[in-house]
């Protein structure tokens, strides 16, 4: 049974690392080298079915899905990456701080959370945005406002439970400075939720990143992402359903590999 | 693939019949090939017996901003209210004006006495009949004369209005103004309704009004005391708001709007096998506009470089099907008296060598950066700019999409006039005049300010002109300064494209963004 | 006692930031609702005048001021861009009101889905001991958790509308006109609400329901001899449901508060459109009020998410 279950866990692992990697191979090789150019137009090759020249198809411009989708899984990728560092860092420092000292600090920063937390992501990033202007590192820095908060939360509650354990009581008996309980002995025992709460963050991230795209205020065209993408196709379905099912399976290929990803990370693990 | 062919040529075919229909402003239906039955009336869509009563729905865009007919601003209100409210006169499909709540019109040799005689049978939807005191108390109301704030800034050169007998009414002018009459399309109310007509809006139209539901729509009833015999031909209307034109596409394929005048090119494509595509050029002049208050646009050599690395042609292609008029300067080529054909200056297709010598000469060899803002719930004007950025790249020029919620543009781009350079549309009444005004130096409206001694000068001429004749040469002659100086980059007419259900007929277009659903009819 | 004071003292403090973040956010975000509703074409008396009515000539703190004694008083105020009989402005009470039964049912009719289709699907699972079909719910459920919901939209719409004519795409029904059709529209935005939810769900259940079976009185229970059915439905079960419960609400909270781009991809006029198009007319009162209250009900369903979790175990209590 026990072995049996083992090996099942291996599969997501397996499945997940597959599915990832390929995406990400793919995307890397985006950087440097797509089939077409990924803007570039041609009014006789509009909205050609997927073929073995274009093999997502075309679309309204006559430009190639598939170069296109290389490129925009890159900048997806990248920025749900860049947000899940970021926000994790932050949340990291803010939480373990908050987290171990508690107080009024404690206070402020939830009541903040809780704030942050209540209003509708999505709107948070039009507000944002709005006051920013549209583009790659504003999409960047509202998402990251938007998903701090809640590394925030996860990194303090493990504080809070641990703070309180026997051996870091002992620790502190012994006089240990309080930067080295915080960093050395409280943080690496709450990796594993964190690293369960990175795979979840990456995943939203992936989605809000669409989300706004999708509404218009994501990464500007004629750069591509999948979110961007998707919303452009939207108005094809009819005629091009190839349009709207490139950059969408795509997506749904990302999230479901990470979340094998981490799926496989969590069982391996208890 | 035979059967995309013989699709593709049936588009071909379409597409030329309506832009024949082009010319006078009128589309030609496709959907019912086999009708040979013809209406009086040559300018509406033909096709089979008209049949009075039904109810029909047509997608709106926007939501309605007033009921007030003096106060709406909206051209996506206005082109609703053309059914509930009339003016002393009315246009007709080919920009002409027609007596309405008036029958006849006379102005004295001086251009400064405008005479109405009202027109008998003429009721509002109350059932009171028009007097000459509705008229008095509407023309009042509008120019500023009834309160001192005038609603429609044209017609603050109303002196004063006097009823000289129950069927007669006089209006005085400042100053002569050849143009002033389209201004009397204002609506006329009932007198003293002021106010009240935001919430239940009186009016002589075709259709009278019944309810609005914010965020929803409109619904119009048939006037069944219309003055004009045997109009209108439906029993209702419901004007529904749909505001992404995506969802509008998907509603229409699932057949609950008959009517939906918004298309994009590609997406009046999917609808050819089951709708009734009709297309005619709209009223709205669109543009890369460049704010030569802004470096390096203040660079003469640079704008023009800009309109030569434009693709005219290719814009049209990708964004508007080749449906689009291609434009040179500021006019509309509807109003045929004025317009001047300017697309020579700079060309329809790119002159890539060229505008990289003028950009070399202006002191950019390596081209430079450009940011085009763009409202961007305005899909064609989204597009465009994706296309223009394409183009320009291949002149060095590396410009970047940046866009914003059209409150933000207006705020922005057209009041702020905080931009570089933006593409959208300007929409035209049928005045000539109304284009080229705002290119004044001091204009309010010149957002791309846009700073010219000589054009200042034509246009003050201009408006000494007694006679629409004088008037058309000066008004050529800003036409040709605004080419020369590339004021701005004009790139096109775009067409308004709608998609109709085939069982209805009568769908008439005009200069103007009107919906006319007085015409409208079900054939089976 | 202590607690839910506190609670609603903190929720209070909450909704007060949240409303002067909105506020300040409007006030730095360019656009003005004046310009937005008069457009280009107004004269410059009638935006003055505008400004006046609507009160804009004043201040930005004596307005927020204004504001908010008047929602303390508990008037919410009025849109600034819809106008009702009369030619009074349309109170945002109404306004609202007339959207929120569109966002409450499609929330209603997505939970009624979650529920009927995740529970038997939880139960069979957990008791499943075919490999196969247990294989087949882990892929499948991982699958549907990992589509976007606007993407599932627009597969719903693409499969079940256009290419099945189950229903017109967009082809909004008012619940005013006809209440069945109204529920027979929202059933396609619901289906799609739902199917990541029913994947979260069962599998939540499932591992609910596996760790019940799992505990000391189950096999007490066997060992009584107690039914199968007998101990899963009447004890394993119902214990399992509690953390499920919490769950839903969670779920609740986070379909209000999704519920923007949704009803965008479904042309559905409720809370969420309100509250994209308010934003981008500059209607600051129905701004203002749509996002305290959809913070409010995710604040407000994770309190009693929070507060259900003590009734259950009274461990967590105290701190």
């Amino acid at each position: 049974m026990e072995q049996n279950l083992g090996r099942r866990n291996n599969k997501y692992l397996a499945a997940g690392l597959v599915m990832t990697l390929l995406v990400a191979g793919v995307a890397l090789l985006g950087v440097f080298w797509t089939p077409y150019g990924t803007t570039v137009m041609s009014a006789s090759e509009k909205f050609h079915g997927p073929s073995l020249r274009h093999l997502f198809g075309t679309d309204n411009f006559g430009r190639d899905i598939f170069s296109r989708v290389m490129k925009g899984a890159g900048a997806t990728i990248l920025i749900s990456g860049l947000v899940v560092s970021v926000s994790g860092a932050m949340g990291i420092l803010a939480g373990a701080v908050t987290g171990y000292f508690g107080g009024i600090l404690d206070e402020v920063m939830m009541r903040i959370t809780d704030a942050v937390n209540g209003f509708p992501s999505v709107l948070l990033g039009l507000v944002i945005i709005s006051v920013l202007g549209p583009g790659r590192q504003n999409v960047v820095i509202s998402l990251v406002i938007v998903f701090t908060p809640s590394f925030i939360r996860i990194v303090r509650s493990e504080f809070i439970r641990l703070r309180d354990a026997d051996y870091i009581s002992r620790a502190r008996m012994m006089g240990v400075g309080r930067l080295r309980i915080l960093f050395v002995h409280i943080l690496p025992n709450t990796m594993s939720t964190f690293w369960a709460s990175v795979m979840i963050g990456f995943n939203n991230a992936i989605l809000a990143e669409s989300g706004m795209s999708f509404l218009g205020i994501g990464v500007q065209p004629p750069d591509a992402t999948l979110g961007n993408m998707l919303s452009d196709a939207q108005g094809y379905l009819t005629r091009a359903p190839w349009y709207a099912l490139a950059p969408g399976l795509t997506m749904v290929w990302i999230v479901l590999g990470f979340s094998l990803l981490g799926e496989g990370l969590r069982r391996t693990q208890t | 693939m035979r059967k995309r062919l013989l699709c593709c040529l049936f588009m071909a075919l379409l597409t030329m019949t309506a832009l024949g229909g082009c010319a006078g402003g009128t589309g030609e239906s496709s959907g019912d090939k086999s009708s040979t039955e013809s209406q009086g009336d040559s300018n509406a869509t033909q096709a089979g017996e008209p049949k009075y009563g039904g109810s029909i729905v047509v997608g709106i865009q926007q939501d309605i901003d007033s009921l007030d007919p003096h106060k709406a601003t909206a051209a996506g209100t206005k082109e609703i209210l053309f059914n509930i409210f009339e003016g002393l006169v009315k246009p007709l499909e080919d920009g002409s004006l027609t007596g309405a709540v008036a029958s006849d019109y006379t102005l004295s040799d001086d251009g400064l006495v405008y005479t109405f005689t009202l027109r008998d049978n003429v009721k509002f939807h109350s059932g009171e009949a028009v007097t000459a005191e509705d008229v008095k108390y509407s023309l009042e109301r509008v120019s500023g004369l009834l309160d001192g704030t005038a609603l429609i800034s044209t017609m603050k050169a109303i002196q004063s209005v006097e009823i000289i007998d129950e069927k007669t009414v006089q209006v005085t002018v400042g100053s002569p103004n050849p143009e002033l009459i389209y201004s009397f399309v204002a609506a006329i109310i009932p007198a003293g309704s002021g106010e009240d007509e935001a919430a239940d809006p009186i009016g002589t139209g075709p259709f009278s009004f019944v309810s609005y539901t914010p965020q929803e729509g409109i619904r119009l009833a048939k006037n069944g005391a219309y003055w004009q015999e045997g109009l209108p031909y439906l029993d209702q209307v419901d004007f529904k708001i749909i505001t992404s034109s995506d969802t509008a596409l998907l509603e229409m394929q699932g057949g609950s709007i008959d009517i939906y005048p918004y298309l994009t090119d590609s997406q009046a494509k999917e609808l050819s096998g089951s709708f009734q595509i009709l297309s005619a050029a709209s009223d709205v002049v669109q543009a890369l506009f460049l704010n030569n208050a802004e470096k390096p646009l203040d660079d003469v050599r640079v704008r023009q470089a800009i309109c030569y690395a434009l693709d005219k042609d290719s814009v049209n292609d990708f964004v508007t099907g080749g449906n689009s008029v291609p434009i040179g300067s500021a006019m509309l080529p509807t109003l045929h008296d004025f317009y001047v054909d300017l697309n020579g200056v700079y060309g329809n297709a790119a002159d890539i060598d060229k505008a990289k010598e003028l950009l070399a000469d202006a002191g950019y060899p390596d081209g430079f950066d450009l940011e085009i803002t763009v409202p961007s719930n305005y899909e064609v004007h989204m597009q465009t700019a994706e296309v223009v950025v394409e183009q320009l790249k291949l002149a060095g020029i590396n410009a970047t999409i940046n866009g914003v919620e059209w409150g933000t543009w207006l705020d922005q781009c057209y009041n702020g006039r905080q931009y570089q350079s933006t593409i959208c549309g300007i929409t035209c009444d049928m005045t000539p005049g109304y284009l080229l005004n705002r290119f004044q130096s001091e204009s309010k409206k010149n957002f791309i300010n846009f700073v010219n001694a000589e054009y200042d000068a034509a246009y003050a001429s201009a408006q000494e002109c007694v006679t629409l004749e004088e008037r058309a040469q000066y008004y050529n002659q800003l036409q040709q300064i605004l080419a020369d100086e590339a004021g701005t980059a004009f790139l096109q007419i775009p067409p308004i494209t709608i998609a109709m259900n085939p069982k209805l007929a009568g769908y008439k277009f005009y200069p103007v963004y009107v919906q006319d659903m007085s015409t409208v009819y079900f054939t089976e | 006692m202590r607690y839910l004071g506190k609670k609603f003292i903190t929720l209070i403090i909450t909704l007060f930031m949240v409303s002067v973040a909105a506020f300040v956010a409007f006030q730095i975000i360019p656009g003005d609702v004046v310009t937005s509703i008069l457009g280009t074409e107004a004269t410059p008396e009638r935006e003055e005048q505008l400004r006046a009515e609507l009160g804009l000539d004043q201040p930005p703190a004596k307005r927020y001021v204004n504001w908010i004694t008047d929602v303390l008083r508990g008037d919410l105020g009025v849109s600034y861009r819809y106008s009702k009989n009369m030619n009074e402005m349309m109170p945002v009470t109404e306004l609202i009101g007339d959207k929120l039964p569109v966002t409450l049912c499609l929330a209603a009719v997505s939970l009624f889905l979650i529920i009927l289709v995740s529970i038997p699907l939880g139960v069979l699972w957990a008791r499943s001991r075919n490999r196969i079909l247990d294989a087949a719910l882990s892929v499948a459920t991982q699958v549907s958790m990992a589509i976007p919901s606007f993407f599932l939209g627009i597969l719903v719409t693409y499969l079940l509308g256009i290419c099945l004519k189950l229903f017109t795409p967009g082809g909004y029904v008012s619940y005013r006109e006809s209440f069945w059709g109204f529920l027979g529209y929202l059933l396609f935005p619901a289906v799609s609400v739902a199917i990541p939810k029913i994947a979260m769900t069962a599998r939540f259940l499932r591992n609910s329901l596996l760790t019940e079976m799992g505990s000391d009185y189950v096999r007490t229970a066997y060992s009584k001899g107690c039914s199968d059915k007998r101990v899963m439905y009447g004890h394993v079960l119902r214990n399992a449901m509690m953390p499920v419960v919490t769950f839903l609400g969670m779920i609740i909270a986070e379909i209000v508060a999704g519920s923007i781009v949704v009803e965008q991809v479904f042309g559905l006029p409720g809370v969420g459109r309100l509250l994209i198009s308010s934003i981008s007319t500059r209607d600051f009162p129905v701004v203002e009020i749509l996002i305290l209250y959809i913070t409010f009900v995710v604040i407000f369903v994770y309190f009693l998410v929070d507060v259900l979790y003590r009734v259950i175990d009274p461990r967590i209590s105290g701190r």
